[in-house]
């Protein structure tokens, strides 16, 4: 059944995430949702909202605030079987908990040789909102990924956070589901019914024959916004929404690439060694015969993130930024 | 019935037997490694086998043990073949984890033993963890999670510990308390009591003398029936001593401690010899036994090693698997030019 031929209905990102959640919980016991703030608060972004009267609080659980321990016990229960949602209420605290991600569950299917796999979904907003400053402002996505054992989706749409949501939940691995604190409110079109896509397939959110602007996450609207700005000059961007960081649709990077020979990476992360990185990388090696330029990146400034509403409108990465790189890798701008 | 200190004499030979069978194991873990046998990090658990025996044998075999990288003897302790563990410790296919895991990561999920965890304090969480899923299915297993002394002062102890008693998990956590976090005695990094450290968060504490395995096992006995029936976790401080050094590469006395206090420990905490000597008094076992049940341990630790010795190492074509339990239909899980 294509898309267009689903029953559907408008909803928030924040509302599809919640029917995600319900519909996993729905069909499998052995899926709960613990976290601060997740139960009788409704969520601290809403996302949980009225799941505490639906399922009791066996399986909607308020955390102590207490990332690492709570992150730990949900591995735990997670390495007999049992589907714990960890919600963190923004990755910026799970770093807390890193030890319990890469130490534990990234590691306990290899480490013990397939005996024990951790089906656990770690999931939260990450990324910058507006004016939260340092330490409330990252994008955690590297964090994550960087270790082989975890798995990484960003769903940027309603519709995609229903169906990634589901998936990562029905995955035998550690997944996390990162969110943005900005995308909650964004409306699209949700699939009614038991909606699951697959981990692993990227998405051409925009199709034109210029310039491939790859992106992943709240980034993806930016790159719509950019691709906008270009179409008003005569070039035509593709948008490629990776969707899924780990694993990665390296045949849909390379379709693109092939296609524009122009590569554009954007990502609301830091450049060194972030998800951009990895992307050039894989391009320059796979790729390289079809590239007319080299792969830029957009990224966040290479500092924390200034409170300064002017300074952080400067390091994040927007539109303009993007376009101006799209220029530089079709030779067209103005600056070199 | 032939008793000592009120246990038969059957469950205090079963307990001999077991001790003798975790410092020979231990010995010649030592030896394999001083020939490079084995590598990596490796702790012996030489001085401490009390409490593996003690607070483990009373244990039912779906119950749930957890433990730090200390764990050679617990393992064995669960039901783990000494094959499989010496065959993991010298990095064979025939290991209890392929060789994928080593001294410091032991698992084997059929006999309960979820490992074997390297990040001091690490397997606290998990260990919660563990208990919070027997609750959740309803069931009447319970958790035991050792830890050393130095773990306590992990902030994942007290996170653990203050979940536990808010879910009222059935967990036992049990500190092997050998008085040193590597070279750094307890009392230099506490100004409180191990039994008061877990207080605060509403844990009942617990003293044990962990070189008399016979009062560690039929305290052990009595308190997995509480938390079985409901009592909501505990915290044991299980007193021993570590007649080795922190892990192979370290001396067994020096700098944080001296020679004459591990003499002295050996000579009067031994927790074999403790048993042993109560046997022989009353008159349950004389000489002759005692080394016949030697001989008979011994045999099993030879047939571990040869065990080890002939089974291969890992294929080379293994490197990759299970570094994810699912391996997804589309893209790609492996970014360094593997295709997946």
């Amino acid at each position: 059944m294509s898309a267009s031929e689903r029953k559907s209905t408008e909803m928030t990102y924040r509302e599809a995430l919640n029917a995600a959640m319900v519909q996993e919980m729905e069909r499998d016991d052995a899926v709960f949702l613990m976290g601060e703030e997740v139960a009788e608060y409704d969520g601290a972004y809403k996302v949980s909202r009225g799941m505490l009267a639906r399922f009791g609080d066996r399986r909607v659980v308020d955390s102590p605030i207490s990332e690492l321990g709570f992150a730990g016990l949900c591995v735990g229960a997670a390495m007999t079987g049992l589907r714990p949602i960890c919600e963190f209420m923004t990755f910026n605290f799970s770093i807390l908990a890193l030890d319990q991600v890469i130490n534990s569950a990234a590691k306990m299917a290899y480490m013990t040789n397939g005996q024990i796999n951790v089906p656990i979904v770690f999931r939260g907003p990450t990324g910058a909102a507006l004016q939260l400053a340092a330490q409330h402002s990252q994008a955690c996505e590297t964090y994550y990924v960087h270790a082989p054992g975890v798995k990484l989706v960003t769903p940027a749409t309603p519709a995609d956070a229903k169906g990634l949501l589901a998936a990562a939940v029905r995955d035998d691995d550690p997944v996390a589901v990162m969110e943005g604190e900005l995308l909650y409110n964004v409306k699209g079109e949700v699939p009614d019914d038991e909606y699951v896509i697959p981990l692993g397939v990227a998405d051409l959110k925009r199709s034109g024959g210029d310039v491939s602007i790859v992106t992943h996450g709240k980034m993806v609207h930016v790159a719509l916004q950019a691709a906008g700005k270009l179409a008003r000059e005569g070039i035509e961007a593709d948008v490629l929404d990776l969707r899924s960081v780990r694993p990665l649709d390296v045949q849909a990077i390379l379709e693109t690439a092939a296609r524009t020979n122009r590569v554009v990476y954007v990502e609301e992360g830091w450049p060194f060694a972030g998800v951009g990185a990895q992307i050039v990388a894989l391009v320059q090696e796979e790729a390289f015969d079809d590239l007319d330029a080299p792969v830029l990146r957009v990224t966040q400034a290479d500092v924390p993130m200034p409170y300064a509403k002017n300074l952080e409108a400067l390091a994040k990465p927007g539109a303009d930024r993007v376009v101006a790189a799209c220029k530089r890798a079709l030779y067209a701008g103005e600056e070199a | 019935m032939a008793e000592v200190r009120g246990m038969s004499r059957d469950v205090a030979l079963s307990l001999l037997g077991d001790m003798l069978l975790y410092r020979r194991f231990e010995e010649e873990v030592e030896t394999a490694y001083k020939i490079g046998k084995i590598g990596g990090f490796c702790h012996v658990h030489i001085g401490q086998e009390g409490i593996a025996a003690g607070a483990i044998k009373p244990l039912r075999g779906r119950d749930l043990v957890i433990s730090a990288y200390r764990e050679h003897t617990q393992a064995l302790a669960k039901g783990m073949a000494p094959r499989a563990v010496m065959a993991e410790l010298f990095g064979r296919v025939d290991g209890c984890c392929g060789g994928r895991g080593g001294s410091m990561h032991l698992f084997d999920v059929d006999k309960g033993f979820m490992g074997g965890h390297g990040i001091v304090g690490g397997q606290i969480p998990l260990g919660a963890g563990l208990a919070w899923a027997i609750k959740y299915r309803g069931g009447d297993q319970i958790c035991l999670c050792f830890l050393g002394d130095a773990a306590v002062n992990q902030g994942a102890f007290l996170e653990a510990l203050n979940m536990s008693a808010v879910w009222r998990l059935p967990v036992i956590y049990v500190v092997e308390n050998n008085g040193y976090g590597m070279g750094t005695a307890f009392s230099r990094v506490s100004v409180t009591e191990m039994e008061e450290r877990s207080g605060a968060c509403g844990v009942p504490a617990h003293t044990v003398n962990g070189q008399d395995v016979q009062a560690t096992y039929e305290f052990f006995a009595g308190l997995a029936e509480d938390v079985r029936d409901g009592a909501g976790p505990q915290f044991v401080n299980a007193v021993t001593y570590r007649f080795r050094g922190h892990s192979m590469s370290d001396p067994v006395s020096g700098t944080y401690r001296a020679k004459e206090e591990v003499d002295r420990q050996v000579v009067e905490q031994d927790p074999i010899a403790i048993l042993r000597d109560r046997l022989f008094e009353a008159g349950l076992m004389g000489q002759d036994d005692l080394e016949e049940l030697d001989a008979q341990v011994r045999a099993v630790v030879q047939d571990a090693l040869d065990f080890a010795e002939e089974s291969p190492r890992p294929d080379a074509g293994t490197l990759y698997d299970h570094a994810y339990a699912e391996v997804n239909e589309h893209g790609r899980l492996f970014l360094d030019g593997r295709g997946s």
